[in-house]
């Protein structure tokens, strides 16, 4: 990237946008290649490293102490530069005199609106010296006003010759202030483009890829049996603030022997709700499950994973390992009532490591042997363990949350490759995801999830990202009509609307 | 995978004995800032602590430490911390004692009942800190804390002439009704003219049996342990964890009903005002000590009576005897220290290991790996 100019960094959720910041920050070290600043080869072990070098990062999340003045927040930890009394502040009003940030040094910074907490960071960072900006999502939190404001801010920045990386995926934004444009995807370069050569449709295709799955894998298997029915279901949850809220309403859906339902929307809109409520974690107020003719509204957690529903969670940490035990420990997880795990009460420890050993070889779970603990593999050594253990039990039923989330790209095909030969023999799967790729290949019907409601769905042989990204935002509803083919025209789409915000769905937190 | 084995078996013995060597090296210094000898300190502990009836006296404390630590490490293997041990164990002890008083019946009917009795009360005052952990979501450690207290007031309330106390008018102490000859429990014969052995040892052994197995080869051991890893995994995987904090809390309760019954059927044979105190204290510093696991639990209540026992004896031989209870609290901080620093460590090596074994296979198979399409 050049002095004095914008840079953005545009990629879908997952891309590794965060990750190569965190590189340039010095919080992370790269395996290989190197960071040249100022044509000098550079090594940052550190963030005080890349503070030192004229680095400096705002984070999307404000880093500020709410108690204390803006003058206290600015100088905390960098005491040592113009102290903390009147030299500073001096130096504070310069700064936000020369760049046009308008911060007052004296006000506290609880008292202060978001906009301008985000000045003070800013402000922070240029305090310490910093020459090269990384703004992390520096406009998610913000409003349209203080959008343009910031990019005045900006503006004013690149005019005193600093250099500004931007990171973002709000693609009308990016291409009125950028200068340069890199798109990431799948952690490589995909592309660098000039925003003068491009527009937000081009862009957004760059991000999501154009290839979309392959056709072969389009053969349906959806059969006419009922396997899961959801009617009605309604759960209400209190808020932070103590206020009662539906997470989840009106949800009705069947899944059917051999269907793979996607269902997509913005994280947060009652996904993961729906997945508890479906495996008996959460007890909804009202509403009727049924799996496989049985009503399992009632029956705990564990009589529905014995009726045959498989678990993939959303946070394998959290929910589906226990870490610091061995793998074969981690194969008896969810499955304890279960051959070969247990016969009558007692553990069967030595079948379930025989069983391990299966699962390690035919799921190629990489790992020197069963005994390791789950937080020594890789998180796709991870997810193939958890996949084959949820496999083994011949689930009628598999509720997948995100299975592809940070895993690497070979593992993420081969379990595309198991969930799609274990719908072909029946299986039922109600997938969740934030890869509109993913949803698309995999699914044979696709809801869309908004407020805790299912508010459109679409067909996955026509539907392309874009439109499925601006239903996901609340946008459009209904039963959605794709155009024919991936290679429509354009103007089938409602112009800039579509590409802006289908990688907002996959990226807003 | 044999490596792995040998060398997870060594850290296993890594963190305890770093704890101990460092415990004693640290009361040495204490020791030497008193003035005294450290080494020679040492020296009289261990020499009179070898001695048979030393021995025999080690073994009878021992018994009930072991189960003092079985019954915190059973919350413990769940992440609760049952700090009411003590006062589940001393209202245990206490009706125990006073219905065995009460009965005239047969020994083999009347002692497997004052056991049960036991277990039972000891079971019922641990249930209300469960059951206000799984309803109200009050933390099990202020709640068993303060059953604590309430335990010592209710028996005091209780242990009065008349109520269910009777005054020994020579020595001037209450206590319950003496349990009649036949309920006493057998000992075994040490030799000589040596104090026997505490039979309740057996019941001891066969708890830590019991342990073992109801944790390591059942369901419900298995759920413990799961919960104990990961509420959240656990919840996910069916286990449900409010039925789990509950029955945790009535096994833990129970096995400290029968930390007093060594006491109750082979010794004093009835409960008196100044029945031992802090045993359920002393419980959790096993329990750390020894992992959570039956047979690291019964090597530190072997420990702990062999330094009590060493205690006594440098009090004879002039030191001050507070050295060894310095020892022990040193030697339960060292052991949390040398603990989580071994684990970190293990848990390191072991992600090293595993990574690189990986990239080793991975460098074999890097052609193969290139052709998986991005």
């Amino acid at each position: 990237m050049r002095r004095g100019t914008v840079h953005a960094l545009v990629g879908e959720n997952g891309a590794g946008k965060s990750t190569l910041m965190k590189i340039l920050y010095g919080m992370q070290r790269p395996d290989e290649g190197t960071i040249a600043l100022d044509g000098a080869t550079v090594e940052l072990h550190s963030p005080a490293d890349a503070i030192s070098r004229g680095v400096g990062m705002v984070h999307q999340h404000f880093m500020l102490a709410d108690n204390f003045t803006v003058l206290e927040n600015v100088v905390l930890g960098a005491e040592k530069l113009h102290g903390i009394g009147a030299k500073a502040r001096a130096r504070i009003k310069e700064i936000s005199d020369s760049y046009g940030l308008g911060v007052r040094p004296d006000a506290l910074v609880e008292e202060l609106g978001v906009a301008d907490r985000q000045r003070v960071e800013i402000l922070k960072v240029l305090y310490r010296g910093a020459r090269t900006l990384i703004l992390d999502e520096p406009t998610a939190v913000l409003v349209p006003q203080e959008v343009d404001a910031l990019f005045d801010n900006l503006r004013e920045l690149k005019s005193e010759g600093l250099t500004v990386i931007f990171i973002s995926h709000k693609l009308g934004e990016v291409l009125s202030v950028a200068d340069d444009i890199t798109v990431i995807r799948r952690g490589t370069t995909v592309a660098s483009v000039v925003p003068s050569e491009t527009n937000p449709r081009q862009l957004a295709e760059l991000m999501v890829g154009s290839e979309l799955p392959s056709p072969e894998t389009r053969e349906s298997t959806v059969t006419d049996q009922k396997m899961l029915t959801v009617d009605g279901l309604r759960l209400t949850a209190t808020d932070v603030d103590g206020v009662e809220r539906a997470v989840l309403d009106g949800i009705d859906f069947t899944i059917h022997k051999g269907e793979v339902l996607g269902i997509a929307g913005v994280e947060g809109n009652g996904q993961a709700e729906l997945v508890e409520a479906v495996m008996g974690i959460r007890k909804p107020d009202v509403g009727v499950i049924t799996l496989d003719g049985t009503d399992i509204s009632q029956a705990p957690t564990r009589k529905r994973r014995e009726d045959g529903i498989g678990y993939i969670p959303e946070d394998r940490h959290r929910h589906a390992l226990l870490l610091e035990a061995p793998l074969w420990e981690n194969r008896i997880l969810g499955h304890v009532t279960e051959e070969p795990n247990s016969k009558g009460g007692l553990l069967n420890p030595g079948a379930a490591r025989r069983d391990t050993e299966r699962i390690v070889t035919e799921y190629d779970v990489r790992t020197p042997g069963i005994e390791v603990t789950a937080a020594s593999l890789s998180g796709g050594n991870q997810q193939k363990l958890i996949i084959g253990r949820e496999m083994s039990h011949h689930p009628k039923l598999l509720i997948a949350a995100h299975p592809t989330r940070g895993v690497d790209v070979g593992a993420q095909a081969q379990i595309w490759d198991q969930i799609r030969a274990a719908r072909r023999e029946g299986l039922a799967v109600l997938l969740i995801s934030a890869d509109l790729d993913e949803l698309i290949g995999l699914s044979d019907t696709l809801r869309v999830m908004y407020r805790g409601r299912l508010v459109a769905d679409a067909d996955p042989c026509t539907i392309t990202p874009e439109e499925l990204g601006s239903a996901m935002t609340g946008a459009a509803s209904g039963h959605l009509e794709g155009s024919a083919d991936a290679d429509a025209p354009a103007d089938t789409v409602p112009a800039a609307a579509p590409a802006d915000a289908a990688p907002a769905g996959g990226e807003d937190r | 995978m044999k490596k792995f084995d040998k060398e997870r078996m060594l850290l296993a013995v890594a963190a305890p004995l770093l704890a101990i060597v460092s415990a004693f090296l640290l009361t040495a210094l204490v020791l030497a800032a008193t003035g005294k000898a450290p080494f020679e300190a040492f020296g009289v502990m261990f020499e009179y602590g070898v001695k048979s009836d030393s021995q025999v006296y080690i073994l009878n404390k021992a018994t009930t430490y072991y189960l003092a630590g079985l019954a915190v490490a059973i919350g413990f293997r769940m992440n609760l911390f049952n700090i009411g041990v003590d006062g589940q164990y001393r209202l245990g002890a206490f009706f125990g004692a006073a219905a065995g008083g009460a009965m005239g019946l047969p020994g083999l009917v009347q002692i497997p009942l004052i056991i049960l009795v036991a277990m039972l009360v000891g079971a019922m005052w641990a249930s209300i800190a469960g059951l206000l952990k799984v309803y109200r979501g009050v933390s099990e450690v202020i709640s068993t804390i303060m059953l604590n207290s309430l335990a010592g007031i209710l028996i005091s309330y209780l242990l009065v002439d008349g109520r269910l106390g009777v005054l020994d008018k020579q020595t001037n102490i209450v206590a319950t009704k003496a349990l009649p000859e036949s309920s006493h429990f057998f000992t075994i014969p040490a030799g000589g003219d040596l104090d026997p052995i505490w039979g309740f040892i057996v019941v001891a052994v066969l708890a830590g049996v019991g342990f073992w197995f109801l944790l390591g080869r059942t369901r419900f051991g298995f759920d413990l342990r799961a919960v104990g890893r990961s509420e959240s995994a656990a919840e996910a995987s069916g286990v449900n964890v409010k039925r789990m904090v509950l029955s945790s809390m009535l096994l833990s309760g129970a096995m400290a009903g029968l930390i007093g019954m060594p006491t109750v059927l082979n010794d004093t044979h009835q409960f008196t005002a100044d029945f031992p105190v802090g045993v359920g204290f002393t419980g959790i510093a096993i329990a750390l000590l020894g992992r959570n696991s039956p047979v690291g639990i019964a090597l530190a209540a072997l420990l702990w009576g062999f330094l009590e026992r060493g205690a006594n004896r440098l009090e004879f031989e002039g030191y001050d005897k507070e050295i060894v209870g310095v020892m022990q609290g040193v030697i339960v901080l060292c052991v949390v220290i040398a603990y989580e620093l071994v684990r970190r460590y293990g848990l390191k090596r072991q992600q090293q290991k595993v990574g690189a074994e990986l990239a080793a296979q991975a460098k074999a198979a890097k052609s193969d790996k290139q052709e998986v399409p991005a």
